[in-house]
Formats: C-alpha cells, structure tokens, sequence
C-alpha cells in the first residue's frame, strides 16, 4: 500500500476576494498551502474545528470552487503513471472525473433536490455520464444500488421528503456510488444525523468501501468516528495541516500541540481512565482567516510556543515514518 | 457497468410502488388540485367568466356600441336590459361581456408576457451573477426609474391606442418585479447542496437551470403571476381613464368603471346609477379573487411535499 499515493494534493490555496469598503483588498484564506496525500484504497481523515477549511478543500477538490493555486495529482483506475492534475483540467476534459470523484454532502435535507423523485436524482448522474443504454436498465441500477445501500427499490418512486434523516443521507450516498467512482470525498456524512443512525451510515461506507474497492477522503469533526474509520488522519488548523500520520500513532503519540489539545477534548467515559493534569486545553477560539499574519497559524493559542513561532511560519516536515507535523518543536 | 449491475425484475418493483406513488408526476399534481376546494372553485368560476364574455354575445342581438334612446340611465331589470343602461343608451349587460373579453384577455396575456420575462432575466441573472447580473440588475434599475406615463403618452401619440399597445406597455414596464423576486430566489438555490451536487457530476447549466433551480422559482412565480394578472386589468382601467387604453365605444370592464366614476354622485336627472360601477366592478372583483384561488391551488398542487387535509 505504500506505493505511490492515489492522490497527492500539492500546495492546495483557495482564498476568497474581500471586498472591505476603501481598504485595500483583502483575501480570506480559507486554504493556504495544504500538502496531501491519499494511498489507493484507505481512507484519510481530515479533521479540525469549524471554520479551519476542511469543507472548502473538498469543495475545492470537485472544482466547485475554483482552486487559487496548488496542484491535485490524480492516478486513476485506468489512467497513465504519473497522473493528471485536475485542476489544469478544462471542463470538458474534467468530465470523466466528474463521474471518478465523488461527493457525499453533509446536510441530507438540503442535498437533496425536493422536486424531484429519488429515481430521477439517481438517474441524473446516470445520464449525464452515459451509463445504462435504457431508461429500463437505468432503472433497474437504481433498484440495485437502492438495495446495496439498504433502502427499498420501490422508493424509487418516492420523493426526498418522505424519508427520515439517515434514509435521505443514503440517498445520497446511491447517488454518487452508482458512478462507480475511485475516489469519494465524504464531507461530515454523519455529522447532521442522530447517534444511533450515525453508526449505521458508517457501517455503510465501510462496507461500500470494501465491495467496490473506494478510497475515502473522510472530513470530519467527531474524533471517535474519525478514529473508527480511517486509516490515517490529518489534523487542519486555520487553512493549514499541523500534522499527519497514521490513525493509531497519532492517538497514542500526538506530536503537535494543537492535535494533543484536541485529542484531550475527548470526554472519557471512565473516570478512573482520566489522566489527570494532563490535558492540554487549547484555549481561545480560531483566529480570523482574513490575511493571516506569517508566523505559525497556532502561535496565540499554543501552550507551547516560543520565540520562532512568532517569527516564520513552519513547514509539514517528515519527522518519523509516515509522520508528518508542522511545528518548530521538532525542528 | 458498475459491478454491482444486477437484472430485477422491475415490474415486481412498480407493483409494490403502484397504491400510491407510480403515479406520474402529472397525475400527482391533478390529484393535488382536485382536492384544493378553494382552487377548483376559483378554477369553475374563471371558465364561467370566460364562458360568460366569449359566448355571451353570440346569444344576444344588441351590439355593445347599439344605444336605446329611450332608455338612458334604466335601472337593471328594465324590459330587455337585466343589467341596465347607461347614459347612451348602451346596454350594460352586452357592455359587460364584450368588456371582459378586452380585460381577460389583456390581464391574461400581460400576465404570461410579464412572468416569462422576469422568469428568464431573474434566472440567468441569478443563476451566472457576476457580470451578468450586474448588466441585467443595473437594466432592471434603468427601467424602474423611467417614468411610465410620459413614455406612454408618447407611445400612444405614435402608435395609437390599442389592446396590443397597451399590453406592450404593461409587459415592457412590468416584467422588473417578477426578475428581481426570482434573481434573489435563485440567489440561494444556487448555494444548496442538491444544486453543487449537480454540479460535482458534471451537470450541464442548462439542465442545472431546468431541472433544479427553476421547480423551486415555480410557486412563488405563479403566486406572482396571479397577482400581476390582478395588476394588469386594473392598470388598464386606469390607462383607459387617461385615454390611453381601450377607447369607447369599446368597452373594457375598466373604463366602463372610469366612465360611470362621472355620475356617481348622481346625474342631471336626480338618479344614483350604482349600476354602472356595481357589474363591471363585480366581475373585475370575481376574476382576481378567483385566479388569486387558482394561483394558491397551482403552488400547492406544484409541491410535492404539501399533502392536502382533506
């Protein structure tokens, strides 16, 4: 698995233009220079606190936003080596990525059109990518991938404000798996649904995951689902990686200040299991994103900092195997 | 071919589907309205009015311009007028019926015109922004602030008064409303997740435009367009008082009103001729009220979500 990654994300920028009366522009830098990498088959997950950027790369990724700057490496299925950068990509040639990568939304009440049958927001990738030769065959996919997702092929028929919460969140997983697609990007999937439902959804991905063969981008804010399902984590902070590594080692050996101070904010269950005095708790709440000062994006708020941080901003470097961080302590 | 493609039999599928949702899409919405008392109601009375001013004629031998000399001012239900007559003699009943013929039509046309216009500008400008919608909104404000009366005027001096002329004017100086409620509508359609999902597989705009954004416009805009069907009969009325709409002898229901406004107060001979505003007034009443029924049956009938009381 360690061969080279599926998907390499190089440098990835989106800022978007302010317009601040008679001050001179200025960008909210919702990305600013991320470094990914995602191996065939695993799933990464992308966590951070609201507002860090984790939704804006993945909508970055499926060009719904126009990225600023930065590259995305794509080898596919039946792609050459070396890959293709989607974003230098014209919307035409952009076409059969469009049916290799795919999105999950979060919010299953608002992705799904209200107008239209469940059948026909199926259908609607479908035709767009010309699979299935009949409206027949068409609908017998739907059917298929109706089931495979766990919901009945009658509701086909059936419009989306019929179903509850986690029913809708499959719909919306049908959608985009019966693409066949490489990569999925799973942006908060389960964040809006209840607890028990959520539990199911996952369930669902993972099986999804295993019988077709998909690689997960898996953006998240809940460390305990981040945990469960993936295989190696990236922690975000103000539009920027702090670290990488593998699920396990960055629970057990968190490097950067900010992941220890948001892997403390897990509540533990068990009291006599709380280490006590040793959370670090990360105090204040994130900083503006607007034009952001050039110095480590987590100085005012790390426990930790020194002088340097507040001089020059540090890089994602390769400290141990497979673990990345950025973070002048380990310099 | 996913691998997942698998044969079922899909009639076993739409059987179990049939009691309640095979249904096309068509159907749904007939069924939807049919229980909307209040729209089938106002959707009777609209084709009795229509029934009345179209075919009305054809059973009377009295022309709207034939006046009865010996009956100025009868109340109604004198011998061979149920519905009176006017200061000429003109039969009010026959005036009626001709009048509405006018003011359907030109409430109905205007109407349409006014809607689709607005539809379209406030689509595209929403839908594109930018550029786009800086050129057509700044359009919509130059035509907002031209004063409509002058231009009339002058547009009557030059082409004259017609029914044509009159729903050129009202669809030309009318459609900004109906762009503006549609542009900001659209304005947070385009922002859902259903609308980025589309984009994300390789939608085209178009079909984005068609299959997404405009089935959510669609209630507001027939709500809209019953109320400027409302609006574009009584703005005749009011061209027709400054003698640039319909012009007597020609009847609409709104200048029979502006004309009988002149002996309300009572006329030479001591009488109050109510009857001269009452049935044009009555009709002009009946119609918006019930397209404004109609209106409110079509949205609901139109969403799929809204399931009836009854």
């Amino acid at each position: 698995m360690k061969a080279s990654p599926m998907v390499e994300i190089k440098n990835l920028k989106k800022w978007f233009p302010m317009k601040s009366g008679f001050k001179s522009k200025s960008n909210l830098k919702a990305v600013d220079g991320v470094d990914l990498h995602i191996y065939g088959g695993e799933t990464l997950g992308l966590v951070g606190e609201s507002g860090c950027g984790k939704t804006t790369i993945g909508r970055t990724l499926i060009k719904i936003y126009e990225p600023t700057d930065g590259e995305f490496l794509y080898r596919g299925g039946d792609s050459s080596e070396g890959g293709v950068d989607i974003f230098s990509l014209s919307e035409s040639k952009m076409r059969p990525f469009r049916r290799e990568i795919q999105m999950v939304f979060q919010d299953p009440y608002a992705s799904l059109n209200p107008r239209i049958t469940v059948h026909d927001i199926i259908s609607e990738g479908l035709r767009v990518h010309s699979m299935g030769k009949s409206r027949e065959e068409r609908k017998s996919m739907i059917a298929g991938i109706l089931e495979k997702v766990g919901l009945r092929p009658e509701y086909m028929y059936r419009y989306p404000h019929e179903f509850s919460g986690g029913q809708r969140q499959r719909i919306g997983i049908a959608r985009s798996m019966i693409l066949n697609p490489g990569l999925v990007i799973c942006d908060e999937p389960v964040s809006a649904l209840d607890v028990s439902v959520q539990a199911q959804v996952i369930n669902l991905l993972e099986d999804l995951k295993h019988d077709f063969g998909l690689t997960y981008l898996f953006i998240a804010h809940d460390l305990a689902v981040v945990k469960h399902i993936c295989d190696r984590i990236s922690v975000m902070y103000l539009g920027r990686i702090v670290e990488t590594a593998e699920t396990d080692q960055l629970f057990d050996n968190p490097l950067h200040p900010y992941t220890s101070g948001l892997l403390s904010s897990i509540p533990v269950p068990n009291p006599h299991m709380r280490k006590i005095g040793k959370r670090e708790i990360v105090k204040g709440d994130i900083p503006s994103p607007v034009d952001p000062p050039e110095t480590c994006r987590f100085v005012k708020r790390c426990p930790r900092a020194f002088d340097r941080c507040c001089k020059e901003s540090p890089s994602l470097r390769e400290v141990s195997d497979g673990h990345f961080v950025s973070c002048f302590l380990y310099d | 071919m996913p691998k997942f493609f698998y044969k079922r039999k899909l009639d076993e599928i739409e059987e179990k589907a049939r009691p309640v949702h095979i249904n096309s899409y068509r159907q749904l919405v007939w069924t939807k309205f049919k229980s909307h008392k209040l729209a089938l109601f106002g959707a009777v009375v609209l084709i009795g009015v229509a029934f009345f001013t179209l075919l009305g004629p054809l059973f009377v031998e009295v022309g709207y311009e034939d006046m009865d000399f010996s009956n100025l001012f009868s109340p109604p239900l004198t011998e061979g007028h149920p519905f009176g007559t006017d200061e000429l003699g003109h039969d009010v009943l026959v005036r009626v019926m001709y009048g509405g013929r006018i003011s359907l039509f030109v409430g109905f046309a205007s109407a349409v015109i006014t809607t689709l216009i607005g539809t379209i500008v406030g689509l595209l400008s929403g839908f594109y922004g930018g550029i786009v919608d800086r050129l057509l909104m700044r359009f919509v404000d130059v035509m907002l602030s031209i004063p409509m009366f002058p231009i009339l005027i002058t547009l009557t001096l030059v082409f004259g008064s017609g029914i044509m002329n009159i729903i050129l004017v009202l669809t030309v100086f009318g459609w900004m409303g109906v762009s503006r409620l549609v542009r900001g509508l659209v304005l947070s359609i385009r922002e859902t997740e259903y609308v980025m999902s589309a984009r994300a597989m390789g939608v085209r705009n178009g079909r984005i435009i068609l299959r997404h954004v405009l089935p959510n416009v669609i209630p507001i805009v027939i709500v809209s367009a019953t109320l400027n069907m409302s609006y574009a009969i009584l703005a005749e009325s009011s061209l027709s008082y400054l003698g640039l709409g319909i012009q007597p002898p020609m009847p609409s229901w709104g200048n029979m009103l502006q004309r009988a406004m002149n002996y309300i107060l009572g006329t030479t001979t001591g009488t109050n001729p109510w009857w001269l505003t009452v049935f044009p007034g009555f009709f002009i009443f009946i119609t918006v009220l019930n397209v404004n029924f109609l209106g409110d049956g079509l949205r609901d009938a139109l969403d799929p979500k809204f399931v009836s009381e009854s």
